[in-house]
């Protein structure tokens, strides 16, 4: 892989690359190196020191997982942040950090409010990424000689470690809707204007629609009014030029419209989000969450304004992209390749062409990214970009920056700004862009943002 | 939460009577309450306290960040609390033996709680009362500040890692402070020495000088000789008057009790209910201090005296296998981990044969010859008096420190578990790293708990300085601000926090004979970073 990588940077270097840029995909090929196609982080699969405990391993217990039931419901502890905030400390509960998207792809998001106690803590220093800490151990074997192996793509379910493990979270089970509604209500997401109806769905609601004459259950009197004058210049009680005598004209019980109760086809709107995300070697750590924690968010979001109509699709691309079914993946893959942004773009308006999307759907793209992109000067990205936007409801492009280049200047970013489309299509395509080190509030006034 | 039943207590008291004979020294009253899962998820987040002050953190689930909180051990969660009496928990349904077997693990705890020296300063009070009585003043606060009591008590807890635990022992164990020296003293060991850096030769000649002055008039020695250095140094008397100040000043203080003494916000009238959440926080950490330090020894020398006093108890004959199985549960050394039970337990034994073969002794330890050595044995048999001695007055790190040594490595066959990314294969290889009975201390000794130690000043400004004392580590980041605002608040005004930042810089010269697809070796950069903390932002600036 690293060798077509490599010529795909020599053809590229041939049309010219400021040092800038170069200096950018270099450092991207090295991080290939380096992580190789290491997928999901590695997880530690023993028990540390401090998680024993007598009452686990004394006796037997299976204490440590239990289903937090907490006293406050997660609207009491947003209340009790809104107020801190008013009170002038920053906000300290979390909602959207420890997501976890189930792996059947079964979607659920699971809210659990979260919070770190802050204290002056010694850290670590990592100096080597390849080399996990040290550890305990016994039992035989000379120095050096391998023990044991564990796959650094965990299969499912391979969970462990008490206390830290899926068993020792303490979740507040709530679904992508009321997470929706929290972030709507509480943190004022705005509601969406124009919902559009578009696709019709079997579902009827009572409504006074039809007409009848004669009798009914409300008087239309606007139509009754026309029918009558209808009748009467049959009758040549009306005519033109002359004054009308409303006393002397005359109705017939025909004449009276009513509007009945009658069963109404009811059309509601639905949508389908797009969640793009770069997964190249350069989204490692930070950006990656950022992104995917922002998803998370505008996710539920749409769920709510849609009434649980949302689709998804999760499409993940470095130099190629490629369509995950479920969100587990989408959050926890990792491959360490180069990026090229046009490809995700058009496997996107492939799909909604192929599937014929656009009649049925409001389209929702959202793009995650750290803002790098071999094609620097957007001639690919660009051109699919633009077809995007003739069919989609919104697209909003994230780029978190990795801390690698220079603020504010990612390719990303500097094509799109030079092409003009930011202010030509103002209300279809947004870009935000935030730092390495933002946090949860920003995250939700970036989605502010996107979404407006 | 119910008490166990009439027939289990009276197994826990026969276990009491065993334990005794065999020499572990405890109060007489304990209680045993049976947990539900229910009770067990109000109790942990109070760590296993029930009178514990309510906060709303308790209710939420703390982040703990991959990494972040494995170097920081959450409070410890046991079955046995540190109270007077002491009270221990358990499962609804055990069976005789296996409560036998628990109530002498829980014996071992209470023994060690009541024994080591590291606890010294929870033996004077049941930790159980104090702590009602604050979580009551606590809320009867709460209904007159409402949500301001919550604020303290958060910046308050931020900064409990940081109490004076060791000061408060130092109270214990030598009473008599260090003293002030007279203008004497002061002349000799700090004048001459640190302020003037005289040469040895001078120095010499000034001792000379006042023995002379001694034998010639032993009364009035002392004064004359004061008076002409008075005389010859004009700024020696105020430099002494100084001297005594910052001595009084420096009473050695943690950063609750200087905030508390110190701070013109907190002691202003309306603020002054403040200090009680403070003291009430600051207490609670000190009464979990040794738990969190001994875990290792007091999970070890429970295990220890369960194995041993269950083997000899006459009542559960029958059930030896049973035993085994659970036991080898507990106390098995993992093949990968470090298990404080298995660990802690062996090098009790080990220790109790060291010293039945007399060989805690400078005889053995600077014997050369291996056979010998194999062969020593002096039958004193004080093996057992000697690991009583440990558990007196060890904590984990001066355990591990003092008494893993290659022969212990050796004969559990310990390494450290190295892991490492195989990229050919896709997996995280464990391989065994070192059989280094030295590699093996520092493995275990940094997995210990260990709050950065952070010294006190006011700058002339009256802002706060803490200065983080430097020990080859980092803080965490992320989290100087959040506590930093804590501590601006509670001052009153801004504050300073002076620490040290690693960067990894690849060494210029790459090694000799290295092959060029090799990374170059990394070298950590220290710098010497301040924080400041003024109306709630944060700024950073390099100091060097």
């Amino acid at each position: 892989m690293i060798k077509e990588l490599q010529a795909f940077y020599n053809r590229l270097k041939k049309q010219g690359l400021t040092p800038e840029q170069e200096r950018v995909i270099e450092l991207e090929l090295k991080l290939i190196e380096r992580y190789q196609d290491s997928g999901f982080d590695p997880q530690s699969s023993t028990r540390k020191m401090w998680q024993y405990n007598d009452l686990e391993i004394l006796q037997n217990g299976a204490v440590m997982k239990m289903a937090y039931t907490s006293s406050q419901s997660i609207d009491d502890l947003i209340a009790r942040d809104i107020q801190r905030e008013k009170d002038g400390f920053p906000r300290k509960v979390r909602i959207g950090k420890m997501v976890k998207p189930s792996q059947d792809g079964d979607e659920k998001v699971v809210v659990v409010p979260t919070t770190v106690e802050e204290k002056l803590i010694h850290d670590q220093i990592r100096d080597n990424e390849e080399e996990g800490e040290g550890e305990g151990g016994s039992g035989e074997g000379e120095e050096g000689e391998v023990i044991g192996e564990q796959p650094v793509r965990e299969e499912q379910g391979g969970q462990g470690g008490a206390g830290q493990g899926e068993g020792g979270a303490h979740e507040t089970d709530s679904n992508a809707y009321d997470m929706g509604r929290i972030l709507t209500e509480q943190f004022k997401l705005p509601n969406l204007k124009d919902k559009g109806k578009k696709r019709s769905l079997t579902r009827y609601t009572y409504d006074l629609t039809d007409k009848n004459r004669g009798f009914g259950q409300i008087i239309d009197k606007k139509a009754t009014l026309r029918r009558l004058i209808e009748t009467n210049i049959g009758l040549g009680r009306v005519q033109a030029g002359q004054q009308v005598n409303p006393n002397k004209l005359l109705i017939s019980p025909a004449d009276r419209v009513y509007r009945i109760l009658s069963q109404e086809k009811d059309y509601e709107s639905q949508a389908v989000v797009f969640f793009v995300r770069d997964y190249s070697g350069s989204m490692h750590g930070k950006p990656t969450e950022l992104v995917v924690t922002q998803h998370v968010l505008i996710y539920s979001w749409l769920i709510y304004q849609y009434e649980n109509q949302v689709e998804t699709r999760f499409i993940l691309h470095d130099t190629e992209a490629k369509e995950v079914d479920n969100f587990h993946t989408y959050y926890n893959l990792r491959v360490a390749g180069g990026t090229q942004v046009a490809s995700a773009y058009k496997m996107v308006n492939d799909i909604v062409e192929e599937e014929n999307l656009e009649r049925d759907y409001n389209i929702y793209i959202f793009h995650g990214t750290d803002g790098d992109d071999w094609d620097t000067t957007g001639k690919e990205t660009l051109p699919q970009l633009e077809k995007m936007l003739e069919y989609a409801n919104r697209v909003g492009i994230t780029v978190a920056e990795n801390g690698y280049g220079i603020s504010g200047s990612t390719e990303v970013e500097k094509y799109l700004k030079k092409s003009g489309l930011l202010d030509e299509k103002k209300d279809l395509l947004r870009l935000d862009v935030m730092k390495k080190e933002s946090d949860e509030s920003r995250l939700i006034e970036g989605i502010r943002k996107l979404i407006s | 939460m119910e008490l166990i039943s009439q027939h289990a207590k009276k197994i826990m008291e026969g276990c009491k009577e065993r334990a005794r004979d065999n020499g572990l020294t405890f109060q007489d009253e304990s209680l045993e309450y049976i947990v539900t899962n229910r009770d067990l998820l109000e109790l942990s987040p109070k760590n296993m306290i029930p009178t514990l002050y309510d906060y709303w953190v308790q209710d939420v689930e703390v982040l703990k960040e991959k990494g972040r909180y494995e170097l920081y051990p959450s409070n410890p969660y046991e079955t046995v609390i540190n109270t007077r009496p002491a009270i221990s928990f358990y499962n609804d349904n055990n069976p005789d033996w296996l409560n036998v077997m628990i109530f002498y693990h829980v014996i071992g705890h209470i023994d060690f709680f009541q024994n080591n020296l590291f606890f010294r300063h929870t033996w004077d009070y049941d930790f159980a009362s104090r702590a009602l009585s604050d979580k009551r003043m606590i809320a009867k606060l709460r209904s007159e500040k409402g949500r301001w009591v919550d604020y303290i008590i958060e910046f308050a807890r931020a900064i409990d890692n940081l109490v004076g635990y060791h000061q408060e022992l130092a109270k214990f164990s030598s009473p008599q402070q260090e003293k002030t020296l007279n203008r004497l003293d002061f002349y000799f060991d700090v004048f001459l020495q640190e302020v003037k850096k005289v040469s040895v030769a001078s120095y010499v000649n000034e001792i000379e000088r006042f023995n002379t002055l001694l034998q010639e008039n032993p009364k009035e020695a002392e004064n004359q000789y004061i008076e002409s250095v008075q005389s010859k140094y004009a700024e020696f008397e105020s430099l002494y008057t100084k001297y005594k100040e910052t001595k009084k000043q420096k009473k050695n203080q943690d950063i609750f009790e200087f905030l508390m003494e110190h701070s013109e916000f907190l002691n202003k009238e309306e603020n002054r209910w403040m200090l009680m959440v403070m003291e009430a926080v600051r207490a609670t950490s000190l009464y979990f201090q040794p738990q969190i330090r001994t875990k290792i020894l007091n999970e070890g020398w429970a295990s220890f005296w369960h194995e041993e006093l269950f083997l000899k108890d006459d009542r559960i004959n029958g059930h030896e296998i049973d035993f085994a199985v659970v036991n080898a549960r507990v106390t098995a050394m993992p093949r990968v981990g470090l298990n404080p039970y298995a660990l802690g337990m062996r090098l009790f034994s080990y220790i109790e044969e060291l010293g039945n073969k007399g060989r805690i002794s400078h005889d053995y330890k600077y014997l050369q010859d291996k056979e010998l050595r194999e062969k020593f044995d002096k039958e004193t048999d004080s093996g057992r008096d000697y690991i009583f001695l440990v558990r007196e007055n060890c904590s984990d790190s001066m355990f591990i420190n003092t008494f893993i040594d290659q022969d212990f490595v050796d004969l559990h066959k310990l390494f450290v578990t190295g892991k490492r990314l195989n990229k050919e294969r896709m997996t995280w290889q464990y391989y065994v790293k070192s059989r280094d009975a030295e590699q093996y201390k520092k493995m275990v000794l940094d997995s210990l708990y260990h709050p950065p130690s952070v010294e006190i000043r006011v700058t002339d400004d009256n802002s706060l300085l803490l200065e983080h004392v430097f020990e080859d580590k980092p803080l965490v980041r992320e989290y100087i601000k959040g506590t930093m605002l804590g501590i601006e608040y509670l001052w009153g005004g801004q504050v300073f926090l002076d620490t040290s930042e690693a960067m990894m810089r690849s060494a210029k010269l790459p090694a000799q004979g290295m092959r060029r697809d090799e990374k170059p070796p990394q070298e950590i950069v220290w710098k010497r970073v301040r924080y400041r903390m003024k109306d709630k932002v944060l700024s950073r600036k390099d100091l060097n």
